[in-house]
């Protein structure tokens, strides 16, 4: 990504290198508008909106906007803020980030270290599980929530997303783990090394890219759905995207244009400062999930 | 007894070897067990219910063979979503297509600051549809964003409501949903570029080529593998597309938004329809299936040695 593949350009004139360039700025003014819209108008008295212009900077300074979307805006019926619900989405993302990732790994070990007759088959069928729709599967798994007794619950939606990340976490470990030379897993297990002690001691010490790639993959896949979040979770579990989305669109009272754009960059937070801090590993994830084999 | 001896140590060598051999199928069959179950099963019983009579709750005790379909395929809101879907993911793929390979070609000029640009292009895909779909729906509304702004700032006529227009609120949901994921169809083609051979388009210099033939008649044709992932990624996040509708429009105004992700949950759990909801999912995967399984045979296959 960072070698210029050819000398095609260079010899561009300069009216040519100022068409590229100004191209290139009215992308990035395209990219950020919405995103500067957001951070603007939240840092406005709600007046200040509805009368003025949305581009412009705030002539008053507050952030009361973005307490009252932390802590005190009506959601449904309860005027709490969107503190529980972020609360909410973190107890649910972490176990299941961690939990999906492990199993990946688990798997990408056996499928590229410890071939089976039908290995190639079992792994098609996982990869497939990663591109259905989910509305396929969310009657049924309405249905076994119940059953075991985990509707509307964080636990249910810890399951729900583990088991739908697994496809993908599963792609990941394989994809990276086939490029491990076999030679060096014969070599210890010759020695004596078990099946865990393999995995622990060679192949894990080796994986620290892999798994950044991963946990970054799940994190955000998680954080950010909505199709399970608003399908599973009850009150007490219901994550920061359903939350948002209800703030947003509820029906009642004089709509607080600041406290939504607030809380809309409240639920995007944890995603953008992931993509910020480790971008390279965020794209690469994006890459491996699109580009298969 | 001197065979017993012997023979005790090998006895426990193979039990071990034994369990070694099936440890890692063990470890496996959870994982396996489960997308058994959670994926190709629910699938399943999700066909099943597409063919029974069920309304509210499953029921599996009337079965009422196609009709669901039938009803499903003359419903006014199915076919709206069909024709919601169509003018989505054309416009969706194309113009991702174009903007991405165009950014790509672009930043691929030695241009200075690229690595501040890339990013910048590329962050929305961080973001939840749900913010993308809150920050546009704001943006684009009549009352608020863009046309308000353009009134302040002395621009009387102008007009741009097409969130509030039935037979236009579907492109606002095409311009944010652009705007999600144009950069991550730019940085697929900018690896691509990047992995083109230097050789070969050294001799097309040598040889009097100009940069546009060279990329129009080497460049761009070497990336028919990134058109067709980037196909498929962009046609399967189309037709899966719910979360922006939801946070932009919520199908509104009327029907006019309606996509058949909305559909599926819309009758399923708003209209009590669970047979016609089972049907339309059944048909999204299929649509679904129908791009990922070729593709998915191609990439597979060709890795078989």
């Amino acid at each position: 990504m960072s070698r210029p593949s050819a000398d095609v350009a260079t010899r561009n004139g300069v009216f040519a290198r100022a068409f590229i360039y100004a191209v290139l700025i009215l992308f990035v003014v395209y990219y950020l508008l919405p995103l500067y819209v957001m951070l603007v108008n939240s840092l406005k008295p709600l007046d200040e909106i509805r009368k003025g212009n949305m581009l412009a900077l705030p002539h008053v300074w507050t952030i009361a906007p973005w307490l009252e979307a932390w802590s005190t805006a009506q959601i449904g019926v309860q005027p709490i803020g969107l503190k529980p619900y972020f609360l909410n989405s973190i107890m649910m993302v972490v176990p299941a980030v961690a939990i999906s990732t492990l199993l990946g790994a688990l798997n990408g070990y056996v499928l590229t270290k410890w071939r089976f007759r039908g290995d190639n088959v079992v792994f098609g069928m996982m990869l497939l599980a990663c591109f259905i729709p989910f509305q396929i599967v969310l009657i049924p798994a309405a249905r076994i929530l119940g059953l075991l007794g985990l509707a509307g619950s964080v636990p249910g939606l810890i399951l729900i997303h583990t088991v739908y990340g697994l496809g993908f976490t599963t792609l990941f470990f394989r994809n990276y783990y086939e490029a491990f030379p076999t030679e060096l897993i014969r070599a210890a297990q010759i020695d004596g090394a078990s099946f865990f002690q393999i995995f622990r001691r060679i192949l894990l010490p080796s994986s620290g890219p892999i798994i950044v790639v991963t946990v970054i993959w799940q994190f955000t896949n998680i954080w950010n759905d909505f199709l399970f979040g608003s399908s599973f979770s009850s009150f007490d579990s219901i994550p920061i995207t359903v939350a948002l989305n209800n703030l947003v669109n509820s029906s009642t009272g004089v709509k607080a244009y600041n406290v939504h754009f607030a809380g809309a960059i409240l639920a995007a937070l944890p995603t953008l400062i992931v993509y910020i801090v480790s971008g390279r590993y965020f794209v690469r994830g994006l890459m491996a999930g699109a580009v298969k084999g | 007894m001197a065979d017993a001896t012997m023979t005790a140590p090998g006895a426990v060598t193979t039990a071990k070897t034994t369990l070694q051999d099936l440890l890692p199928k063990i470890v496996l069959a959870p994982s396996f067990a489960i997308i058994l179950v959670f994926v190709y099963g629910f699938i399943i019983f999700t066909g099943f219910l597409s063919f029974s009579g069920s309304k509210l709750l499953p029921d599996f005790s009337t079965w009422v063979g196609f009709e669901n379909y039938v009803r499903l395929f003359r419903h006014p809101n199915w076919i709206v979503s069909l024709q919601n879907l169509a003018i989505f993911s054309v416009l969706y793929i194309v113009i991702c297509s174009v903007i991405g390979l165009g950014l790509a070609i672009l930043l691929d000029q030695k241009i200075r600051g690229e690595g501040f640009l890339r990013p910048i292009y590329l962050y929305p895909m961080a973001l939840s549809f749900i913010v993308t779909g809150v920050a546009w729906k704001w943006f684009l509304d009549p009352g608020i964003g863009l046309e308000h702004a353009m009134h302040q700032i002395g621009w009387e006529s102008f007009s741009f409501r097409w969130i509030k227009d039935r037979d236009f609120a579907i492109y606002t949901i095409v311009i944010a949903a652009i705007w999600q994921s144009s950069g991550f169809v730019m940085a697929m083609f900018l690896a691509g570029l990047r992995g083109v051979d230097n050789e070969i388009i050294k001799a097309a210099q040598i040889d009097g080529a100009s940069t546009f033939m060279i990329y129009r008649r080497i460049i761009i044709p070497l990336m028919r593998p990134v058109f067709l992932s980037a196909f498929v990624v962009l046609a399967h996040l189309a037709i899966k597309s719910y979360d922006l509708v939801v946070a932009m429009t919520d199908g509104g105004p009327g029907t006019s938004t309606w996509t058949p992700a909305l559909f599926m949950t819309k009758f399923t759990f708003g209209r009590n329809e669970m047979g016609m909801g089972a049907a339309s999912a059944m048909v999204m995967m299929m649509m679904i299936f129908a791009i990922i399984v070729p593709y998915l045979y191609s990439e597979l296959g060709g890795h078989k040695k």
